[in-house]
């Protein structure tokens, strides 16, 4: 009664039949999926089940690794993400990425938003950027915070405040998606809290796909969940049919804690 | 439907275990009632009925244990899917419970209050009536146990049965009172017996919904339910 209406009415990505390989190895097998902007998408399954490895295919980040070779289609509004003509730099603007341990540059807060910006082209002068800056931080929930020490260095901040820094700075490039990988496993349940509330303000703005180990987290934030399992896509659905009632074996035995 | 393996933490295994053996007792101590209260009518044993009424109060003990542990279950283990269900389905299932037992303790309560129900013959009728109802509940806590949505759906299959002898037992007992004006007290009483094991086959039935919901995921399809005469008096066709 539940699957029919699970189509994307807007997709914002579209991946059809993707294959990930690392060397001879297939760490994705046959992956289909999109994904919108006004649904947040989690990723759930045990360690090495490919969902960072897909998730890190939606913007081309496995480039990075050698071996790694990305067979299928993946779409950004209808345009093929692997085309030669893909300017790589141009997409991972697009396709923003917050990761599982806080990153921020080891420059000042200001810069930190202000960099992605600034080599974009986004922000002519001066007054441009700090009108950028500042809305990035705002929607970040971190402005309030940090306003007064702007020049201070991003390290400086507290693991959770790191974290929103780094939202504030795939924010800042006003990108169309963003891809988080495992973003509260280093923070404490308070700044968990404070990115999950973000989350929820940022869904609607931008296309979120979360990765998480932690199955509260996923039912929490998001309303569409993606089970992964051994390289396949195991399970799609609502987050709500997901955690109540399972349609494949696998997934239940995963969620209820009967895995492995 | 197999039974499922085990969960990684063990701990959670056992709790479960014991939320469904505290349910299964529940069931037995409330299905023993019912039987109970129906023996100490049929022979007018006021020692026995005394006993049901005492007896009531470990039904209802055993409901606050279950609320508790499920409570605590769920806050500490966090259930997942069919776990989820059947926690909900658990919290659900003891407060029906502890209404059948409530129930079989009314119908106990009852007994005291007639001292010439044997020469009455809806009686026979009402024993028959009990020991379906008694049936039906057992039969719904071992769906539970067992997880088997098909004995859950037979459950509320025959719970027909129990509306049936309702409905004969009502013309029964009101054609006696029409006849037998002196019995019109004990009449009465057994009227509300009556209609009390109607509402315990009832609720034999909800808990049968609850157990196919957790087993299966979706719920029941609304069955077909048996007419009783307060049907027809709503539909302004009360018959004798």
């Amino acid at each position: 009664m539940t699957q029919d209406d699970l189509t994307i009415a807007d997709p914002k990505m579209k991946a059809h039949g993707v294959n990930v390989f690392y060397g001879e190895k297939q760490a994705i097998n046959d992956v289909s999926i999109d994904v919108g902007t006004d649904l947040v998408t989690a990723f759930i399954g045990p360690s090495g089940c490919g969902k960072s490895t897909f998730l890190r295919s939606l913007n081309r980040m496995n480039d990075t690794v050698a071996s790694a070779k990305v067979t299928g289609q993946i779409e950004l509004d209808g345009e093929d993400i692997y085309a030669p003509s893909m300017d790589v730099v141009q997409l991972r603007a697009r396709v923003g990425m917050v990761f599982q341990k806080p990153n921020p540059f080891p420059k000042s807060i200001y810069d930190n938003v202000g960099y992605g910006p600034r080599i974009h082209g986004l922000a002519p002068n001066k007054a441009d950027l700090d009108v950028i800056v500042e809305r990035a931080l705002v929607r970040a929930g971190l402005w309030d915070e940090v306003k007064d020490r702007l020049a201070e260095s991003g390290t400086a901040l507290s693991g959770g405040q790191q974290q929103r820094l780094c939202i504030a700075r795939a924010i800042a490039v006003d990108p169309e998606v963003i891809l988080m990988d495992e973003p509260c496993s280093a923070l404490d349940p308070i700044a968990t809290a404070k990115i999950e509330e973000l989350i929820h303000e940022l869904r609607g703005k931008y296309a979120i796909v979360i990765v998480t180990h932690n199955m509260q987290q996923a039912a929490r934030v998001s309303q569409r969940t993606a089970f992964f399992h051994l390289g396949t896509l195991v399970e799609y659905g609502k987050t709500t049919d997901i955690f109540t009632n399972p349609k494949q074996e696998r997934t239940k035995d995963y969620i209820t804690g009967r895995y492995g | 439907m197999a039974l499922t393996n085990d969960h990684t933490v063990k701990a959670f295994d056992e709790d479960l275990n014991r939320l469904r053996g505290l349910i299964s007792e529940m069931g037995g101590r409330a299905e023993q009632a019912l039987l109970q209260a129906m023996t100490s009518l049929s022979k007018g044993d006021l020692d026995l009925a005394a006993q049901v009424v005492r007896d009531d109060k470990k039904i209802d003990a055993l409901e606050a244990e279950v609320e508790q542990l499920a409570v605590q279950t769920i806050a500490l283990r966090a259930p997942m899917a069919d776990d989820l269900r059947e926690m909900i389905a658990a919290l659900k299932i003891v407060s029906v419970v502890e209404r059948i037992g409530d129930y079989a303790k009314n119908i106990a309560k009852r007994v005291a209050l007639m001292d010439q129900t044997r020469s009455i013959e809806a009686i026979p009728l009402l024993m028959s009536m009990s020991s379906i109802v008694a049936e039906l509940i057992h039969d719904a806590l071992d769906s539970f146990a067992a997880r088997d949505a098909e004995l859950a759906v037979r459950v509320t299959v025959r719970d027909k049965n129990v509306d049936d002898f309702y409905n004969s037992i009502f013309r029964t007992l009101v054609t006696f009172m029409m006849e037998n004006p002196k019995y019109i007290t004990e009449s009465a009483h057994l009227l509300f017996v009556a209609k009390n094991l109607e509402r315990m086959g009832d609720h034999a039935t909800n808990i049968a919904e609850m157990v196919y919901y957790v087993v299966t995921g979706e719920h029941m399809e609304e069955r077909e339910r048996g007419e009783t005469p307060e049907d027809s008096a709503s539909a302004g066709q009360e018959q004798g």
